[in-house]
């Protein structure tokens, strides 16, 4: 049965882009004004896959709540549980093992090769091409299976916890590194042939979905969405985290403010990971791979806050702490959520065909927006 | 700016900001009924330039609630921590959306998480509970004998 389409009092049409739709990637659910194929408002209406995380830490240790955190960002899941352990062990002072600290870093950088490639494969599809879908989760699927031997996992790994590591890198963890690097290099040469000279997806992306510098700023974006329009905002170099501040890296900011820039910026960005990958993949230093900790964390009584650069942007882990083993209130501060409110200013004028590619270079993941 | 340097310009600009100790960034509790012209100085004020709010939460102390902005300048750098306490039983606060356009949503995250009234908030609806969901989840006195697990 066909019902009768909602419409405004000015004539305007009201439809629904999804929970259930292929382009949203999750259950995020748009409700669309429309005059004719022109995009008037596009307003978000979250919860569909709410757990209230922020409520469940309150009740579980600080041993217990890194587990939780893998469930947001799923994508990122080791810089998730890699944040949160930073800020334990920023209330704790506990100093972590040279060894650790290196493993930490190399893990999120192949955490955020993996979410990109996935990122690229899922973009190209939205925009209509199928064959880098294939690809990129060919190439993924080494990632997770270098992962699964050290970690015992492919998805929500829980491998950094506070105070280092979970267990010590598989033995051929870093000749599998070097030899997905060498071919992954090559690889993404083959990928950047394959699209981003593309015309027909070069005109799909360019001046579509456009955020100005100051908009940027204003709505809280972060990560690849923000330095698509030339913001510096990489944690990574502005308030460097472990080893950061002692490898080569450049912050890749594209002045294009439009979608085609953002996707730059996160292919440039995968270059920059095999870049630090290489540099500290020979030089782990031995060691132990966890400092010595109580078995039961308590925090002192305070605040603290720390905050790390995911593959989508910025996350912050807020810990009110009242001395107790549990958490008194935690806040996550997710990109997804803040890079979704620029959404609605990106849309307004644009056609509803560009929507799907707007959505698409902002690298929505909707437990990381709902929590 | 060094957190002591900000501490003597703040406390220039705003005689009424008093501070609270701890934290790496500098804590300022500011009464809720000035916050408003506040917010928009730390906005536009040449030497703050907080033009970048990167986290708005809410804290239920079972007394009061307090309202927590972090705020951070993308010119100079610094951070600092706004602080302001609200009445329990009628939290009512203006809205920063028309300072700083990311407050919008997260507004409305808090208004449906602790029942605190954003004034003057151009679309205050609930975005992720359903309509029909009664209570304020993240308050300490909120229980769930059904789907809340306590260890």
């Amino acid at each position: 049965m066909i019902e009768e389409i909602a419409r405004t009092e000015q004539g305007d049409m009201v439809i629904n882009l999804g929970p259930q739709h292929p382009a949203t990637h999750g259950v995020l659910h748009l409700v669309i004004t429309l005059n004719g194929e022109t995009i008037k408002k596009v307003e978000p209406h979250l919860g569909y896959i709410h757990r209230s995380i922020e409520k469940m830490c309150e009740c579980l240790s600080y041993r217990q709540f890194i587990y939780v955190t893998s469930r947001m960002d799923y994508l990122s899941s080791h810089i998730n549980n890699h944040g949160s352990a930073l800020c334990v062990e920023k209330g704790m002072q506990i100093e972590v093992p040279s060894r650790a600290k290196v493993i930490r870093v190399i893990m999120d950088e192949l955490t955020r090769i993996a979410s990109h490639e996935l990122w690229w494969g899922a973009m190209a599809m939205d925009t209509g091409a199928f064959t880098p879908f294939f690809y990129a989760f060919r190439e993924r699927e080494t990632i997770t299976d270098i992962m699964e031997e050290t970690c015992g996992a492919r998805l929500t790994m829980n491998y950094i916890v506070p105070g280092g590591v979970m267990a010590d890198l598989h033995p051929d963890f870093q000749k599998k590194v070097k030899e997905f690097i060498k071919l992954f290099r090559a690889k993404t040469d083959e990928y950047n042939e394959l699209v981003t000279g593309n015309v027909i997806f070069q005109n799909r992306m360019k001046g579509v979905g456009v955020l100005s510098k100051e908009d940027a700023i204003s709505y809280g974006c972060t990560g690849p969405s923000a330095r698509g329009s030339g913001v510096s905002c990489d944690i990574r170099k502005l308030y460097p985290y472990e080893v950061y501040d002692q490898v080569k890296f450049e912050e890749v900011i594209e002045n294009g403010c439009d979608s085609f820039a953002r996707y730059l910026v996160r292919i440039r960005e995968m270059y920059q990971s095999i870049g630090i990958i290489e540099q500290l993949i020979d030089n782990i230093p031995e060691g132990d791979f966890q400092a010595k900790t109580k078995a039961v964390l308590k925090l002192p009584k305070g605040e603290f806050y720390s905050r790390v650069e995911t593959a989508r942007g910025e996350l912050g882990v807020y810990i009110v702490s009242e001395g107790a083993t549990t958490p008194y209130r935690i806040k996550f501060r997710s990109p997804g959520f803040s890079n979704l409110s620029a959404l609605d200013h990106m849309a307004r004028g644009s056609k509803i065909g560009d929507l799907v590619a707007m959505m698409g270079t902002l690298d929505l993941v909707i437990p990381d927006i709902d929590r | 700016m060094t957190n002591d340097e900000l501490k003597i310009k703040l406390t220039g600009l705003f005689p009424s900001v008093t501070f609270e100790e701890g934290g790496e960034w500098v804590n300022a509790v500011v009464p809720f009924t000035e916050w408003k012209t506040i917010a928009q100085q730390f906005r536009n004020d040449p030497n703050l330039k907080c033009d970048y709010l990167f986290c708005l939460t809410c804290v239920d102390w079972k007394t009061h609630l307090t309202m927590v902005y972090h705020l951070t300048s993308t010119v100079f750098r610094h951070n600092m921590v706004i602080k302001i306490k609200l009445d329990r039983s009628n939290p009512e606060i203006e809205t920063v959306c028309d300072t700083w356009r990311t407050a919008e949503l997260l507004e409305r995250e808090v208004y449906e998480m602790f029942g605190v009234k954003f004034l003057h908030h151009p679309d205050l609806r609930r975005l992720i509970l359903t309509d029909d969901f009664e209570g304020f989840p993240l308050r300490k006195d909120f229980e769930d004998p059904v789907n809340m697990i306590k260890l």
